[in-house]
């Protein structure tokens, strides 16, 4: 708006993932005038990337449960709720204005009501040599395999642990490819535990199909359990993966490709840049938000949905979704016409039950969470070791934030997003305090870096320069 | 949380670059000093700023302050055992008009009567040779050559950690409550208990009328928020700190090639949950003219941006001294948003003037009366 | 050391990355299509100069920055192919680098 108003929307949800697209759906179809946001070409987030537009036809490869999201696309198109695609929020702040980017050029949109639905990312894997090219996660194979159907060639090995690792291998050798092995880094201790919570999960259809994804690859696909220790190995590319097991056993593999996955973890940053109170989760190891029924956080106006709100999986995510719209459109349109909330809340109570078992079965031992060798490089961006970080904490600094006195850890583009939790649980683990007592980043936005070229064009009011302090 | 010393010779409240200034030189004349901090030192402005140490377009008043802390900065590893990341390439205020040269050029002339040397005016030819990214139409400009900058996280800390050294405590997570005077001692009332001392330094920053209300003494304190952006690292382009008084742009590149943009802009504070939010119309404003002056800069991008919670006084200038009201407070607040490099000795005079009932450093300009009048 | 699965015949998509032309499908982002024409290195990570590539491909890890058409610092696993873009490593050529 070349004037300087603001487009305004009564729901804006940023995230295009299960959560979103649900969320998205209600709201729309409750009359309130709703925006979808997402930074990616299509919906889908990333558990249903490219749901309308993969290039992998054959349905057997993804399986069933991906192109389940297929409906929640065509559900979303049908309510009349409006989106924007490859349009990256960099803003969000408490009055509920986002600063939006899209084909180059930067706006400011209000919001009556934000819904957050930026989902979750892979917990960051920090061991020697994760940098080297030729390292990726799981989930960047996978979306390769369900965005391009790029499969991976040469030597590869998968390494971590998590339902992720299992499904992505099954897929590759569906699509006829190879996976050369497996290291399965769940502990023997994750078993007992997962059990003592939740033993009824073990006769559930969920954990059955799990068991049977594993045993489909474990036919074709060597398999190393107990993996106590990874390190990449190259020279401006992984060229080997060393490995010892909790028997000693050590071994060194010449690899292609080397992916790592230990489970995921919310992705943070939008929300804790807005304000959005957030507190240690000690079950699933990281920071999740403080939000009440209505999935609004601790920002008035401002809900979080889906993996955000602390990890579930895509059926929760969806029900998260749809209480939040409801939520969100009743503060603002309290005649509107909105479904009932209970039959959501029974779906996600019994979506979210199954948690337990696997939180505690598959919740990675602190050696890959906080990494032993001092030579590991922690904070991707500006290459902080985490020897560096343990030498600052020893001169006495007590968190992520009074970093900044000595180290540049955390403040590249990447925003901690690679870095954080293990900063964190670093920090806390050297002080021998509780990781809740240690915090996180402060986060500011904008949350994606922003070219000065598009700021600088922002469509701006009359009176863009007010009070100004002389310097 | 409430072990500790309960008494001290001195309380100083914040532990801003002031505080943690005023209690370091305090501690080194033999005081016992306590330093309450709501949060940790370097959590608000003294950490969050652009880091200028500058003696540079500074009000006349505050210059005797802005050498002798000029004097201390150039000493900064010999005071608290850290270079603190200081850098001198000089500051430059760049006149983009013959207007603005002649403004420039009257001011120097008077700085010059006053005994003050500090600030040369430069021609096109001298601008150019400082400053090679600038345009070629400026015709000059005014230098002020000893001045840079520093990390200003990095010096709080730095203050903070000598002045432990030296003997000072520090209570941070404790916010003052209250504070009251009985029989020739203040109590200070605090949400971990209270301290006493016959002395107080009100440091407290954007909260320092809150103490100076509690004791009745109130001052016209307004709350700000001056924001900053960093950008990706950009190849080398520029030493000095480039300001431009008339675009509202105050310009540093750091040794790593990240640009740090700012220029007095506001966004909205709130103070009490220790939150600013953005005003990314006048951010863009900023990136707007520095995508106009720095062809060398269209290509980087902002990495973060945020604003500091400040403290500002209607005539721009701080308050230092004593109170007018009540026997043994002090005042050392109200920097307006250029407190930083005063830090150094601003924190001398008030710990001489603490210990000894006076200063040869002309402070009265700065005294909290010249509000009620 | 990737390839593509054998049914996905897509749209061809011509792109010229570093000079060269390289051939991408319709709906591949330019790190898919780098990455599936052996571009094995993206970038030189700034404080060290080691080679980086694409590590996330969901835009949260910053790895795989590339000039596109221009404009410096894209992340390239965000950025769908069109015919004619031109892209430019951090490889073997100096560049601003995040």
């Amino acid at each position: 708006m070349r004037d300087g108003t603001m487009e305004t929307w009564d729901v804006v949800v940023v995230g295009a993932g299960p959560a979103g697209l649900a969320a998205a759906t209600l709201a729309g179809q409750a009359g309130a005038s709703t925006l979808l946001v997402d930074e990616n070409p299509a919906p889908g987030g990333q558990i249903y990337r490219a749901v309308t537009e993969t290039p992998v036809k054959d349905k057997r490869i993804l399986g069933a449960d991906y192109w389940s999201g297929g409906r929640l696309v065509e559900t979303f198109v049908a309510s009349g709720a409006e989106a924007m695609h490859g349009t990256t929020v960099w803003s969000l702040d408490p009055d509920r204005v986002l600063g939006i980017s899209r084909g180059g050029k930067a706006h400011l949109l209000q919001a009556g009501r934000v819904i957050v639905a930026t989902g979750a990312q892979e917990r960051p894997f920090p061991i020697p040599g994760w940098t080297l090219p030729g390292v990726m996660t799981v989930g960047a194979a996978q979306t390769l395999l369900k965005a391009s159907g790029i499969l991976p060639a040469g030597r590869t090995v998968i390494a971590g642990l998590g339902p992720l690792l299992w499904l992505y291998a099954a897929q590759v050798l569906r699509a006829g490819g190879t996976i050369d092995a497996i290291l399965d880094t769940t502990p023997r201790a994750n078993w007992i535990a997962a059990a003592s919570h939740a033993p009824g999960f073990l006769l559930s259809p969920l954990w059955r199909k799990g068991l049977a994804l594993m045993k489909e690859v474990r036919a074709r696909v060597p398999q190393f359990t107990n993996v106590v220790s990874i390190a990449a190995e190259g020279e401006g590319a992984v060229r080997a993966v060393t490995f010892k097991i909790a028997s000693g056993l050590e071994r060194r593999m010449e690899v292609d490709t080397l992916l790592l996955h230990q489970g995921v973890v919310p992705n943070v940053n939008l929300a804790m840049a807005a304000g959005a109170k957030h507190v240690w989760d000690d079950r699933q190891c990281c920071f999740v938000p403080v939000l009440d029924d209505g999935f609004e956080s601790s920002v008035p106006g401002i809900h979080i949905a889906g993996d955000g709100a602390g990890i579930a999986g895509a059926w929760a995510a969806e029900e998260r979704g749809r209480l939040a719209a409801i939520a969100a459109v009743r503060a603002l349109r309290p005649e509107a016409s909105l479904p009932d909330d209970q039959a959501f809340r029974q779906l996600l109570s019994r979506h979210e039950r199954g948690r337990a078992f696997i939180d505690a079965l598959y919740l990675p031992p602190a050696s890959f969470r906080v990494p032993e060798v001092d030579g590991t490089v922690v904070c991707r961006c500006e290459e902080v070791t985490a020897g560096e970080i343990r030498k600052v904490v020893a001169l006495g600094c007590e968190g992520p934030n009074q970093m900044k006195a000595f180290l540049r850890c955390g403040m590249g583009p990447c925003q901690g997003r690679m870095c954080g939790l293990t900063v964190s649980e670093l920090i806390a683990t050297e002080r021998g305090v509780p990781t809740a007592d240690v915090g996180y980043y402060r986060l500011r936005p904008p949350v994606k870096p922003i070219a000065l070229a598009e700021l600088a064009q922002l469509p701006a009011g009359d009176e863009a320069t007010k009070a100004v302090v002389r310097l | 949380m409430s072990i500790g010393p309960r008494t001290a010779d001195v309380i100083v409240i914040g532990g801003g670059i002031h505080g943690c200034s005023t209690a370091l030189h305090l501690a080194r004349r033999g005081l016992s000093v306590i330093v309450i901090e709501k949060d940790y030192p370097g959590r608000h402005s003294s950490g969050v700023n652009a880091g200028g140490v500058r003696q540079l377009a500074r009000h006349l008043a505050e210059i005797p302050l802005s050498v002798a802390s000029m004097e201390m900065w150039e000493h900064i590893e010999d005071l608290v055992g850290d270079d603190c990341g200081f850098v001198s390439h000089g500051q430059v205020l760049v006149a983009e008009t013959e207007a603005e040269m002649d403004v420039f050029r009257a001011r120097v002339g008077e700085l010059n009567m006053l005994g003050y040397t500090h600030e040369e005016m430069v021609d096109a030819r001298e601008l150019k040779r400082l400053v090679p990214a600038v345009s070629d139409t400026c015709p000059g400009g005014v230098v002020s050559r000893r001045d840079g900058f520093a990390d200003p996280f990095r010096t709080t800390q730095a203050f903070r950690k000598a002045a432990i050294a030296a003997g000072a405590v520090f209570r941070e997570g404790v916010r003052v409550t209250g504070l009251v005077r009985a029989g020739g001692i203040w109590t200070v009332e605090t949400d971990a208990g209270s301290i006493e001392a016959p002395k107080v330094v009100n440091a407290a920053g954007a909260w320092a009328d809150r103490i100076a209300a509690a004791v009745g003494e109130p001052v016209p304190l307004e709350v700000i928020a001056p924001m900053l952006m960093i950008t990706s690292r950009v190849p080398a382009f520029i030493e000095p700190v480039v300001i431009l008084r008339s675009r509202k742009l105050s310009f540093k590149q750091f040794p790593n090639g990240t640009v740090m943009i700012g220029g007095g802009h506001l966004g909205r504070p709130l103070r009490d949950r220790n939150v600013t939010i953005l005003d990314w119309v006048k951010l863009s404003a900023s990136a707007q003219t520095v995508w106009e002056l720095f062809p060398v800069m269209r290509e980087a991008t902002i990495v973060r941006a945020w604003a500091g919670i400040e403290a500002r006084m209607p005539d721009d200038i701080p308050v230092i001294g004593p109170s007018r009201v009540a026997d043994g407070l002090f005042h050392q607040f109200g920097f307006s948003a250029h407190g930083f490099q005063l830090g150094p000795a601003t924190g001398s005079v008030v710990a001489e003037l603490v210990a000894t009932g006076r200063t040869n450093v002309p402070i009265d300009a700065f005294n909290v009366g010249r509000f009620s009048n | 050391m990737l390839k593509r699965l054998s049914e996905a015949l897509p749209a061809a998509v011509t792109i010229r990355v570093d000079g060269q032309s390289v051939k991408a499908a319709a709906g591949d982002t330019v790190a898919a299509a780098l990455l599936a024409a052996g571009i094995g290195v993206f970038r030189k990570a700034p404080v060290g100069g080691g080679a980086r590539a694409p590590y996330c491909m969901m835009g949260v890890c910053f790895d795989c920055l590339v000039t596109i058409d221009g404009v410096g610092n894209r992340q390239a696993c965000l950025v769908s192919v069109r015919e004619g873009m031109e892209i430019t490593t951090g490889h073997g050529k100096r560049s601003v680098s995040a």
